[in-house]
């Protein structure tokens, strides 16, 4: 495993093409993540965000092209492999482990995933919960959380694997305009550290305040790239929104 | 603290369940209760072997009696060939239960659960069609069993084989807690809950489906060992029989699967049970009420008699009630 | 040496039995493959109606077809019921709800068999008709005559189904329910209706089929456990919820058995459609015409 020079970049998606029968879910995308950049990442529904998410995190593998993390390329590397490497991310549609609880939860992804550390495995896992806000709910069970709960376990659940790079695929989608800020407050937060952040949603403030470069994707192509403004400024951009 | 004390707590039982049996063999005349002691233990063995794929990763083999017959089968063919001590051939039968769970696992646990269910039916029909076929160890027809001289402190032979499946549920059971309380078991419960993310949260869901798949097999298959000793004779239709693989399923089911205690209360109400009722019901009827139980249970009391037991407590990963 | 009359007889076998996998598979192909349950009773549901159909024929003299006829509302009753408690039962639930499924089905698959057993004993039963018994010499080839006939009405059944699920309102909207529950139920239509009416109609083919199954050849209690393979293949190499599929995976699959059943004898003959469903997984897993 080589490590990457200081000034390449954490992640390097090359010429990733991605099918599914007939239909092209992601046609020849190439892009470089900085490290420590916030990443937003739009586009209508079906054009591919999370089948690129997918792609990168390991639920799928792409017909042709690579993904390099850290000067490694982890293409055909399993999805807990590359958790352990440092990528991590929640679900569109959260995905809690419904037989445990909050803390539970979290300690899945430090026991497998979080790097060993000194201090003792509840204690770091309950400073994640603290740090989210969760902390009261620590040994409740996920079934009884709201909405805005789950969001938040979800991506402690990430943090707690010590990740590199964390993926927030619509964290704030069908939440109320004070939870997205709450969300959203805590996402830029967390982007303040060492730690790498790619931001899917569709919420358009959300991702503004957030992202210091963005890109749109239409039909699996990337259409649009480079500051927040400038994006959304994007005549084909705001077509692929409004249709033309 | 907690861990510590319940270990302890846990390793005296042992240490009383045990002595407790051995003394009943010194002491017992009668027979009786030591053929009938040996099936439930048998039940109890099975029952918690079972519930380490089927009750953790959540994994159900429908194929128990392919693992069962092959333990017993590895037993006499190897009794037949070299006169090895039940010892040995408990051992090799738990060597063949894993390399077979390893097979199927390798071929099935990469695709959904239903697909290693049918698979494991697929395993049982084939196994019983070879041994069908080999006549070295009887074929169709089957095989007498001599059983050796017994060894003391014994003075029979049942009584000696009541013992030995004893220390099988004691090993079968330390096992199952070990990984209920272990990282494995952690990552065992979160594939179960949502196989996909608990991938991506760094659990290596296929090796612990593996791990989980061959321990079950070998302590299956180890289970099987000693019954072609205890009932004299091996054929397939009584080694394979499908009322081992709706045995097990149901008792662990019924039990309750999220702790290691809910199958082995499991196997010891309907074991008992049926030992009972044998004289009075054919046994068709028997396993058509295990066939029942285990419909009305899964259907109604979903985490088992344990669940009813203690509805508010989790019983779970890490040890604690 | 191995003729190639031998081999000839063994596909034209391989192809009317295939007819006969496809008719006793495609109510799987709508319970499994559409609406995703993990119906591993439906073989058991099948012995069940094949002795249905011996009951009718052996007390009342009724032609086994003509039997199944008879029952098929019955089943598609029985289906709907079945559907019902499934539904309430686990598809609402939330972990654990696939373990308690499948061991749900294995049970009642399991209390099928055994009821068989305590009704009708463990031997074989078959039921007599004017078509069975006789044959038909085409050149060097004898074929029974109960082997068309089941030919001819699987057939039938098959091509049935599939126009019913392509071309009626009811049919389309089941196909629909199972590629999109939301937009149907933003349509205002109910998709459990939809999906337990689904279920009766796969449950109520099995009356025809359990009498085809007794028309090719005699029946026992334990049949259902040679029939899960055969069926999971056929509808897996279909692709799930492929009705077409079904009869080429199934004409597939009928031919692969009857070669091996003439080279290797009958043994080996179950084991093939677990091959090949394993087979098909590991290499193409959507199947020839996956959805």
């Amino acid at each position: 495993m080589t490590t990457a020079a200081p000034d390449a970049p954490l992640l390097k998606v090359a010429t990733l093409t991605k099918t599914f029968g007939g239909f092209t879910a992601l046609d020849n995308i190439s892009i470089d993540i900085r490290k420590g950049e916030r990443f937003g990442l739009i586009g209508p529904n079906g054009s591919g965000k999370t089948t690129l998410i997918n792609c990168i995190s390991g639920a799928l593998r792409p017909q042709t092209g690579s993904v390099v993390f850290c000067g490694e390329d982890i293409t055909q590397l399993p999805p807990h492999l590359r958790a352990r490497r440092g990528i991590a991310r929640s679900f569109q549609i959260p995905r809690p482990f419904r037989s445990m609880t909050v803390l539970e939860n979290l300690m899945v992804g430090l026991d497998f995933a979080g790097a060993s550390s000194s201090l003792p495995e509840e204690d770091v896992a309950m400073s994640i919960l603290t740090r989210m806000g969760l902390a009261s709910k620590a040994g409740t069970p996920t079934d009884t959380l709201s909405q805005v709960e789950l969001r938040k376990m979800e991506l402690a659940r990430a943090m707690a694997m010590r990740p590199k790079l964390l993926i927030s695929d619509e964290a704030m989608a069908g939440l109320s305009s004070s939870e997205v800020d709450e969300v959203l407050d805590l996402l830029i937060s967390l982007g303040e550290g060492d730690i790498t952040i790619i931001m899917i949603e569709h919420i358009m403030q959300a991702v503004m305040r957030f992202s210091e470069r963005m890109m749109c994707l239409d039909a699996g192509k990337i259409i649009a790239i480079g500051a927040p403004a400038e994006v959304m400024a994007n005549k084909r951009v705001q077509e692929a929104y409004l249709g033309t | 603290m907690m861990k510590h004390r319940n270990s302890i707590a846990f390793w005296v039982g042992v240490a009383v369940f045990l002595i407790a049996v051995l003394s009943m063999t010194q002491i017992v005349r009668n027979e009786y209760p030591f053929f009938a002691g040996y099936v439930i233990l048998q039940f109890i063995a099975l029952a918690v072997a079972w519930s380490i794929l089927g009750g953790y990763a959540g994994y159900v083999n429908f194929g128990t009696n392919a693992f069962f017959g092959v333990g017993v089968y590895t037993a006499v063919a190897l009794f037949k060939a070299t006169g090895v001590p039940l010892v040995v051939q408990i051992a090799a039968a738990a060597v063949v239960g894993l390399t077979l769970g390893l097979a199927v696992g390798l071929l099935t646990l990469r695709m959904r659960g239903i697909f290693f269910s049918i698979a494991t039916i697929a395993l049982a029909i084939i196994i019983e069609t070879v041994v069908m076929n080999w006549r070295f160890v009887g074929g169709a027809a089957g095989i007498q069993i001599q059983r050796p001289p017994v060894t003391a402190p014994f003075d029979s032979y049942v009584k000696m084989l009541f013992f030995v499946q004893a220390v099988m549920v004691v090993i079968a059971i330390s096992i199952a807690r070990y990984i209920q309380n272990s990282r494995i078991g952690r990552g065992l419960q979160a594939l179960r809950d949502d196989e996909l993310a608990a991938e991506c949260t760094g659990v290596p869901t296929l090796k612990l489906k593996l791990v989980a798949c061959m321990i079950s097999g070998a302590l299956i298959s180890a289970a099987g060992a000693p019954a072609a000793m205890y009932l004299q004779y091996a054929d397939p239709s009584s080694a394979f029989n499908l009322s081992y693989s709706v045995s097990a399923l149901a008792m662990a089911l019924i039990g309750g699967t999220a702790h290691w205690i809910g199958p082995v209360l499991g196997a010891i109400l309907l074991g008992s049970t049926q030992q009972l009722l044998a004289v009075t019901i054919s046994s068709e009827v028997n396993v058509l009420v295990l066939g029942i139980m285990l419909v009305l249970f899964v259907v109604g009391a979903p985490k088992g008699i344990i669940g009813l037991l203690r509805p508010r407590y989790r019983l779970r990963a890490g040890g604690k009630p | 040496m191995f003729s190639m009359d031998l081999l000839l007889g063994a596909v034209v076998f391989g192809v009317l039995l295939g007819c006969f996998y496809a008719a006793v598979s495609v109510g799987l192909s709508v319970s499994f493959g559409l609406l995703d349950v993990p119906h591993v009773a439906h073989p058991a549901f099948l012995v069940l109606a094949s002795y249905g159909v011996y009951q009718l024929n052996e007390s009342y003299d009724i032609d086994p077809l003509l039997a199944g006829v008879l029952l098929t509302p019955l089943f598609f009753l029985f289906g709907l019921l079945a559907y019902r408690i499934y539904y309430e039962t686990f598809e609402r639930r939330g972990s654990d709800a696939g373990v308690r499924g499948i061991a749900f089905f294995f049970g009642i698959a399991f209390i099928i068999e055994v009821l068989i057993i305590l009704q009708f004993g463990v031997d074989q039963r078959s039921v007599t008709a004017t078509y069975i018994g006789k044959a038909w010499r085409f050149g060097e080839f004898r074929i029974p005559i109960r082997q068309l006939v089941a030919f001819a009405v699987a057939l039938g059944l098959t091509v049935l189904l599939a126009v019913y699920l392509s071309k009626t309102f009811m049919g389309r909207a089941i196909r629909a329910v199972a590629q999109d529950e939301e937009a149907l139920r933003l349509m205002g239509a109910n998709p459990v209706r939809i999906k337990q009416f689904a279920f009766g109609i796969a449950t109520a083919v099995l009356g025809v089929a359990g009498a085809l199954l007794i028309i090719v050849a005699p029946v026992e209690p334990t049949l259902d456990r040679a029939y899960i393979g055969r069926t999971f293949c056929v509808v897996v190499m279909a692709g799930l919820g492929s009705i077409s599929g079904t009869l080429i995976a199934a004409i597939i699959l009928g031919v692969a058995e009857s070669i091996v059943l003439t080279m290797f004898g009958a043994s080996w003959a179950p084991a093939i459609s677990f091959a090949m469903l394993l087979g098909i997984l590991a290499v193409r897993p959507q199947g020839l015409l996956g959805r």
